[in-house]
């Protein structure tokens, strides 16, 4: 039963080097609530920055002690490090930190900002890493897990709201099916290969059988339902709508990056052996997920749940990046979750920070004038809409020309159409945000607070989305360096 | 023989009390099914040799988890009409999933026989042998990294649980039960000493 | 001598399940028996401590100078002869499992606690563990009781009961963690022998925090004062068992002092010695007083050192009772919450420190 290769000599503390991430940040986590408990009411303002202090610590970790030059597997197989983990790591660190850093004004203004708050957030954080580096079943279960149940939590955190606790239940619900189709999905897939190894089931997987196939489908389900996607975007709408709007930009962004892993590590690499399984189910929710996203955002007039419906029609995007199946796709796909996570913390922190008074920027006839009440931030809010709606030169543009480009050199005519088509639908909804900043007249006249340390992250941000626009072959050469050739 | 004859009536025994978990009209029937339920499969767990997993299951499952369902499910007033009115609505949908999964438990039993062949299946195991020793260096050498995250999901199930339940309401009466406790005789006693009063 | 010899290999030639039936009737009867006592002892003691003379009139069987040791006697058969009434609209089949869901883990679990050097009913590996099943199953029998009776003051000792179960098992389990961790070994054999030398190798020594959590939590988990809130006489008049009557309620009172010896005896297993005899250190091996016939055994290691271990700390246990007002149900859970549980984890941690270090008795 025991692996006479596991002996002590294995289990060094300089052999964990890699994956200094996770133990940096559960370290960290504990300190943080330690604090947190002890402080008592007149220290504990300092745990929001502490919590701060130790994602910049875990992300100099990352880079100082945790980078590998190769793929190493650690912990019996139950964990990898390479490139591609390290770089989604400290992608995500920075979202979440990003997240943290835009909502504190928001939380503190409602008045719904505790300890707990933060933590939960870290450990949201340390879930999403832990998949990010998951090469077992048993770890992307505890990863999926630890990501999903904090965020349950974060979205019922203001407990005097009933849409939120409303949308956490939904979101809760759903999500324990989803995890028990994971769970299902995976019982099968130990019963037909008895592994939970992915390195062993990607070798194994190319025998498959009509068990194969539905173990498949049920992880592609909790798959989609991770990501957002149609037919499993129920929660979606409404999380981003009920939940306070800071945990909507959580959600939106960094779980995003632990999302893209989980189909690279599960389906790519553990399933890769035979893609042709999972890519027809990608391919149906893609398609799915751009239709519907794109045409229900437009009849949306609260402008999360509109965000969150252009959510599920970028999703399908990144989807369209796996349906190819090769190399170039999933390097488009990478690419086009980060530029979506860039955009997306923009856009929500600009929401956060033009929250009305009462503490929320709900409805779009809220940003109505924003364009002389606060020409900044209409500014900022101007370069992240048309990013995300595919206007050259910025970054969005390139995201979605790289996907397309990918699907046209695998023969994916049809769906590349659709890409088309539905980014010029998208584009529609998008520009209605900027019309309504600069060509209508606003009812809410109170200022939009200064907050210079939020204002200047967010033009830097906005300045990213330019930036890499003008210069894309940064981002397509850190791409090729993060996903080799097959 | 014996063992055979064990197992196929306590497997007996775990699948009507796992009907009459979904079956029950009362709640607190259906948590007590659920009870025989784990008890007969420790049983069952048992005739593998498995003890230490079969007597935790009744420690933490039956001795806590279950305690604690009782606990809510005894004061929840739940009316079984109400719950079964929308039974007719769920049924169609409801039998042709249990069918699908029926339909795949059994295309994956035919095809690998439950995995049987790769898994290796239940071993004799030697005399003197202990379940615990061996689960326990499994745990915590194999499966350290996956037991630490485990851990730290129940820390952030307790954040989670706290954060959402515990609050200050306005108005509401709480003791400190550390001062109670530690008060002395001479915070709530004075023991005066007087002259006695002259006669009236 | 000849009968002897023949039961002996009569004895040998009997199958191993003859052998184990024999020992359990033995030690069942052992047990209740001493249960019946340990009523009287009570009532003696506390009376004593309360200067009153507590029972003085049943003598046994009529024979004189016997005063009050035929009191259970009488008890049991007022209580047999009682009549069982069962509530209208209460759960019928619940209502009469309940009684014996809680007597029958207090004497299960005997089967693998060690009596004497290399014996036990069954040598468990897993004993610890199985103990400590056993033990959390019993409050169904409170639990069921309370509910299936169909009565206010019964539920409410029932929800008492659940509540304060779960907190003091937690601090309960973590305490004998500790035990483990000194022993190496769940087998409860193994851990009564990691102890031998003398008494300063006892887990009482180094463990000691974890004594008297476990011991608390035994009282609390047995519901006896000052935690009997679930009965709570003065408040929910008698708690979970107030509609029981006859022998249906003599069944829950041979529980609950069945379940003190069971707790006592565990503490004197985990933490004091077991069977070992406390003279161990001190009186040398090749001491005459070893080789006076009746004495010398009795020095030495047996059955009699656990139940004199035993008969001690019961005594505690009516102390207790004689001089502690009831705790308050908030404060009971502040106390296994807030006290119990976090000095067990603080002294866990210590012990691993130590252990690693190789300070102390450690197996580790």
């Amino acid at each position: 039963m025991i692996n006479p290769a596991l002996n002590e000599s294995t289990l060094t503390l300089a052999s964990l080097a890699p994956a200094i991430t996770e133990i940096a940040l559960a370290t960290g986590i504990c300190a943080v609530l330690m604090f947190d408990v002890f402080a008592g009411r007149t220290w504990r303002y300092l745990t929001h920055g502490l919590t701060l202090v130790v994602l910049a610590i875990c992300a100099w970790l990352t880079l100082s002690v945790g980078a590998v030059a190769t793929r190493t597997v650690l912990f019996d197989g139950l964990y990898v490090a390479d490139k591609l983990g390290v770089f989604l790591k400290l992608a995500a660190l920075m979202a979440t930190a990003l997240c943290l850093f835009y909502s504190q004004h928001y939380l503190d203004r409602r008045r719904i900002h505790g300890g707990e708050y933060d933590i939960l957030a870290m450990t949201a954080l340390l879930g999403i890493s832990v998949l990010i580096s998951a090469n077992n079943l048993l770890t992307v279960y505890l990863g999926v897990e630890l990501l999903s149940l904090s965020l349950y939590a974060l979205v019922a955190f203001d407990r005097d709201s009933g849409i939120a606790a409303e949308a956490a239940i939904k979101y809760f619900v759903l999500g324990a099916i989803a995890s028990g189709a994971l769970l299902y999905g995976m019982s099968m897939l130990y019963g037909l290969t008895g592994t939970l190894s992915l390195d062993k089931l990607a070798l194994v997987s190319a025998s498959h059988g009509a068990g194969f196939v539905i173990a498949v489908a049920f992880i592609v389900v909790a798959v989609a339902f991770k990501f957002g996607a149609v037919p499993f975007h129920m929660w979606v709408p409404d999380v981003y709508h009920g939940a306070p709007s800071s945990v909507a930009l959580l959600i939106a962004t960094a779980p995003k990056l632990a999302s893209f892993a989980l189909v690279m590590r599960l389906l790519v690499y553990g399933l890769g052996a035979d893609p042709v399984l999972w890519v027809q189910m990608l391919t149906a929710l893609a398609v799915l997920s751009l239709l519907l996203g794109n045409i229900l955002a437009i009849a949306q007039t609260n402008i999360r749940r509109m965000l969150a419906y252009s959510a599920i029609a970028n999703v399908g995007f990144i989807l369209l990046g796996f349906v190819t199946a090769d190399t170039a796709g999933y390097r488009a796909a990478l690419s086009y979750t980060l530029v979506y996570v860039l955009t997306t913390l923009g856009s929500f922190g600009v929401l956060l920070l033009a929250a009305r008074s009462d503490g929320e920027a709900d409805e779009l006839d809220d940003f109505k004038g924003l364009g002389t009440r606060d020409p900044l931030l209409a500014l900022l809010m101007l370069g992240l809409m048309l990013s995300t709606a595919g206007v050259p030169p910025l970054v969005g543009f390139w995201a979605k020309l790289w996907i397309i480009q990918a699907l046209l050199h695998t023969h994916h005519l049809g769906l590349a159409i659709l890409a088309v088509l539905v980014s010029v639908i998208g584009a529609y909804y998008y520009l209605r945000v900027i019309w309504y900043m600069y060509f209508d007249a606003g009812r809410e006249q109170t200022p939009i607070p200064r907050q210079a340390g939020t204002r200047l992250a967010l033009g830097l941000n906005t300045l990213a989305v330019l930036a890499l626009g003008l210069l894309p072959n940064v981002l397509l050469s850190l791409c090729e360096r993060l996903i080799g050739a097959p | 023989m014996l063992v055979e004859i064990l197992f196929y009536s306590f497997a007996t025994i775990v699948v009507l009390a796992g009907a009459g978990v979904i079956m029950a009209r009362n709640p607190v029937h259906a948590a007590l099914s659920l009870v025989l339920c784990f008890l007969t499969s420790a049983v069952l767990w048992m005739l593998i040799e498995a003890e230490f997993l079969a007597i935790v299951l009744v420690l933490v499952y039956v001795g806590a988890v279950m305690v604690l369902f009782l606990f809510v499910v005894m004061m929840l007033d739940i009316n079984i009409e109400e719950m079964r009115r929308g039974f007719r609505r769920y049924v169609v949908p409801g039998a042709v999933i249990t069918a699908m999964l029926v339909a795949e438990i059994v295309g994956v039993i035919v095809q690998r026989r439950l995995g049987l062949d790769v898994t290796r299946g239940a071993v004799p195991l030697p005399p003197g042998y202990s379940n615990a020793t061996d689960l326990g260096i499994a745990l915590f050498t194999r499966y350290a990294y996956a037991i630490e995250i485990a851990a730290m999901l129940l820390l952030v199930a307790i954040i989670a649980a706290i954060s959402l339940t515990m609050r200050r309401r306005r108005g509401l009466k709480v003791q400190d039960i550390a001062a109670q406790v530690g008060v002395r005789a001479s915070d709530r006693l004075r023991v005066v000493k007087m002259d006695a009063e002259p006669r009236q | 001598m000849k009968l002897f010899q023949w039961i002996g290999t009569q004895w040998h030639a009997l199958p191993d399940y003859a052998h184990s039936t024999v020992y359990i009737l033995a030690l069942t009867i052992v047990l209740i028996l001493s249960v019946a006592y340990l009523t009287l002892w009570e009532r003696k003691l506390i009376g004593w401590m309360q200067m009153r003379r507590g029972p003085n009139r049943v003598r046994l069987f009529g024979i004189p100078h016997t005063e009050y040791i035929g009191q259970p006697f009488a008890d049991v058969v007022k209580l047999l002869i009682k009549e069982i009434v069962i509530p209208a609209r209460s759960n019928k089949v619940l209502f009469r499992l309940a009684p014996a869901i809680t007597l029958i883990p207090a004497f299960a679990a005997w089967a693998v606690v060690p009596l004497f050097p290399g014996f036990a009913i069954a040598k468990v590996d897993a004993g610890l563990l199985y103990v400590l099943s056993l033990t959390s199953v019993g409050v169904y029998g409170v639990i069921l009781a309370g509910w299936a009776s169909n009565s206010k003051y019964a539920f409410l000792g029932a929800m008492r009961s659940a509540a304060q179960i779960v907190a003091y098992e937690i601090a309960m389990g973590f305490a004998l963690v500790g035990v483990l961790m000194a022993a190496g070994s769940l087998n409860l054999g193994t851990i009564v022998e990691q102890q031998r030398g003398a008494p300063a190798h006892w887990n009482i020594v180094w463990l000691f925090p974890l004594f008297m959590v476990y011991f608390i939590s035994g009282v609390a988990e047995t519901n006896r004062a000052p935690f009997d809130v679930a009965e709570g006489e003065s408040e929910i008049v008698a708690g979970f068992h107030v509609e029981y009557s006859g022998m249906a309620f003599a069944l829950f009172f041979l529980a609950e002092y069945a379940n003190m010896i069971l707790v006592t005896g565990l503490t004197a297993i985990f933490f004091l010695g077991g069977w070992l005899s406390p003279l161990d250190g001190y009186l040398p091996a090749d001491s005459a007083l070893r080789s006076v016939p009746l004495l010398g055994l009795a020095l030495g290691d047996g059955l009699q050192w656990l139940a004199l271990k035993i008969f001690l700390l019961l005594c505690v246990f009516l102390w207790l009772r004689a001089t502690f007002p009831r705790y308050r149900y908030d404060q009971i859970m502040r106390l296994g919450w807030k006290i119990l549980i976090p000095i067990t984890i603080v002294w866990i941690a210590l012990e691993g420190v130590l252990a690693w270090f190789h300070v102390g008795p450690w197996r580790v």
